[in-house]
């Protein structure tokens, strides 16, 4: 127990240590902090239309200008960050639920449910993501719930193959054919000598899971194949961006929400590679 | 070497039966058939709906359906649009190949870009360019090609006039090299970018592995040029995981096309794919995502084969 602990202590002090694993982490919450309690700092709702205002560049009044509808840009901005995170977080929920059951069994018991199991991830994965994605929503109709969920039953492939690489490569070891000696059941085998090992790269996973969620969320409803109006997300604000007049004279309006997604992923993406230098020091990259 | 081959080529045989019975079956349970359109004008009716529907064979089981898609699709009929009413397999043919071109301009774009920063970073570890690589690959992962593409297009084409702002080539002129150049060099690099961040890392972490083997320093130790170990020994054997890496991303890159055709109104599959979903052709739909299915299959196989190529290790064994 105490050497898991020791590992534990060093592992953190190994994230500390990286720069950029820290700075990631500290603005990834302060995002988290801001887009909910949006509500507090800013007076207008994010379909809120101010009828004085249409296409207004930023002002006193409105910080980050208005929209051609007469939104204020800010709070949208605020509001489609709750979603844009809500779509990343749960979606890979729902992958991980979907994936780590899958690929676990599959590299215990082998036989035909692996061959199922492989099978199913090549064909999903073979199909580009996006293609399936768009053709999942089409038939579902559009929203937040569709989005996320259509999503995170897409991005299952990944950890079912992760947890069954690294299961496969644990599962030979003596000790769990001692533990199957002295009639251990299976699920203990597998809580107790398999899991510990793989939780770590599942969360590396996971991270970077997150961040890919949110480019797809954000690509699917700048198609206008995600979250509809008036509901915002960081992806539909970027929708009228497809106009020349807007993408001319608009900057307002487009720019902040781009900006808000590349600080965000880059912000996950810090944090994932933190968690994968302080894993294993000697796979790290610099 | 053939029988590597035809290993691989069976493995794809299920996997395509696989894909295909997928697609079908997500399209035989889709809402919107495509009796819908004569369902919704009062000047036909029922029994005409329902001849037209034992016609187009709506009647008949699972089972049945699937096989008379199959058979039609293996001959090259994959149906008709129900937006357009043409051949299906023709507007599929007409979009494939400007995302062909797209897709391969990008990984030539990602390459180019990425081995000299990969090697030099490599070679004089947290240097100066090692340090801009970082930097370039950080941001190139986190930004989504649409903003990326969007931010081009105000710098390039609507601010400084230089490129164009989309399609294919220029409109009444005619289809020239030049113009053609001019409209896909901005797609290929925001596509291309997706890949580039990665790709420097693996080109870099896999040099770094192959220059600490033994045969460098005996390389080295020889007398021969820098240059000279540098491409013919190190570069050489550390290509094998840096064209899994591209092998991997390119059916990536098939997917990521769609939005960026849609920035650069690129006339590709992408393009053709959301149109036909927001006018629900699902003849349409199901050949796209074949299509792509099968491109990836093909792009997969070539791999393989050029792993079998670099590495006699994995032909022989």
């Amino acid at each position: 127990m105490s050497q898991r602990k020791t590992e534990l202590r060093n592992f953190v002090k190994r994230y500390c240590n990286n720069k950029l694993a820290v700075l990631g982490l500290v603005i990834f919450f302060l995002i988290v902090a801001v887009v909910l309690i949006a509500p507090l700092l800013i007076p207008y709702g994010e379909a809120e239309i101010d009828v004085a205002a249409f296409s207004a560049a930023p002002s006193s009044k409105h910080l980050l200008g208005t929209d051609t509808v007469g939104r204020d840009v800010l709070a949208r901005l605020l509001y489609g960050g709750r979603v844009s995170l809500f779509v990343g977080v749960v979606s890979t929920a729902i992958s991980v639920v979907i994936g780590i059951p899958l690929g676990l069994l599959a590299a215990f018991y082998r036989g035909w449910f692996e061959t199922i199991v492989m099978r199913a991830a090549d064909i999903f994965m073979t199909i580009p993501s996006t293609i399936l994605i768009l053709f999942l929503v089409s038939m579902f109709g559009p929203s937040i719930i569709t989005v996320t969920v259509v999503i995170g039953v897409l991005g299952w492939t990944k950890f079912a193959r992760q947890i069954f690489g690294t299961v496969l490569a644990v599962r030979e070891k003596d000790y769990i054919e001692g533990g199957r000696a002295v009639g251990q059941k299976d699920s203990v085998i597998i809580a107790k000598y398999i899991l510990p090992n793989a939780i770590a790269p599942i969360f590396i996973s996971i991270t970077f899971r997150i961040a890919a969620a949110i480019i797809q969320e954000s690509s699917l409803s700048f198609l206008g194949m995600g979250v509809q109006m008036p509901a915002a997300s960081w992806g539909n604000m970027l929708y009228n961006a497809q106009s020349i007049t807007i993408l001319k004279s608009c900057q307002w309006m487009w720019i902040p929400p781009g900006v808000a997604l590349v600080i965000t992923i880059l912000s996950i993406n810090f944090i994932g590679n933190g968690l994968r230098d302080a894993l294993d020091p000697k796979t790290a990259l610099r | 070497m053939k029988k590597y081959v035809l290993k691989r080529l069976l493995i794809a045989i299920p996997t395509f039966l696989g894909i295909t019975l997928f697609v079908f079956t997500l399209c035989y349970f889709a809402t919107g058939s495509p009796l819908e359109l004569l369902l919704s004008d009062p000047n036909i009716s029922e029994a005409e709906v329902a001849r037209r529907a034992e016609e187009l064979g709506l009647n008949d089981p699972f089972h049945e359906q699937y096989f008379t898609w199959m058979k039609n699709m293996l001959s090259g009929n994959l149906g008709v649009s129900y937006r357009t009413g043409n051949p299906v397999s023709g507007m599929l043919m007409d979009a494939l190949w400007p995302t062909l071109l797209l897709v391969l301009a990008s990984v030539l774009v990602a390459c180019l870009i990425s081995f000299p920063l990969g090697i030099q970073s490599a070679r004089h570890q947290n240097g100066i360019w090692d340090n801009i690589s970082a930097v370039f690959s950080f941001l190139s992962t986190s930004t989504p090609s649409f903003f990326l593409g969007l931010v081009f297009l105000s710098i390039f084409s609507v601010h400084l006039g230089i490129l164009p702002i989309g399609g294919m080539y220029d409109t009444g002129k005619s289809e020239t090299m030049l113009s053609l150049l001019r409209h896909l060099i901005m797609p290929a690099c925001v596509l291309g970018s997706t890949m580039v961040g990665s790709l420097v890392q693996y080109i870099r972490s896999s040099m770094l592995e192959v220059m600490g083997e033994d045969y460098v320093r005996t390389a080295r130790s020889k007398g021969l040029k820098e240059l000279v170990v540098i491409t013919k020994h190190v570069l050489r054997n550390s290509l094998i995981p840096v064209v899994t890496y591209l092998g991997m991303e390119i059916p990536l890159l098939m997917g990521g096309a769609i939005v960026t055709e849609q920035v650069f109104s690129w006339p590709g599959l992408g393009s053709l794919m959301l149109k036909s979903i927001n006018s629900r052709d699902y003849s349409t739909i199901m050949g796209v995502t074949i299509i792509t299915a099968v491109a990836v299959m093909v792009f997969n196989l070539l791999t393989d084969l050029l792993y079998g190529v670099l590495d006699p290790r994995i032909r022989h064994n």
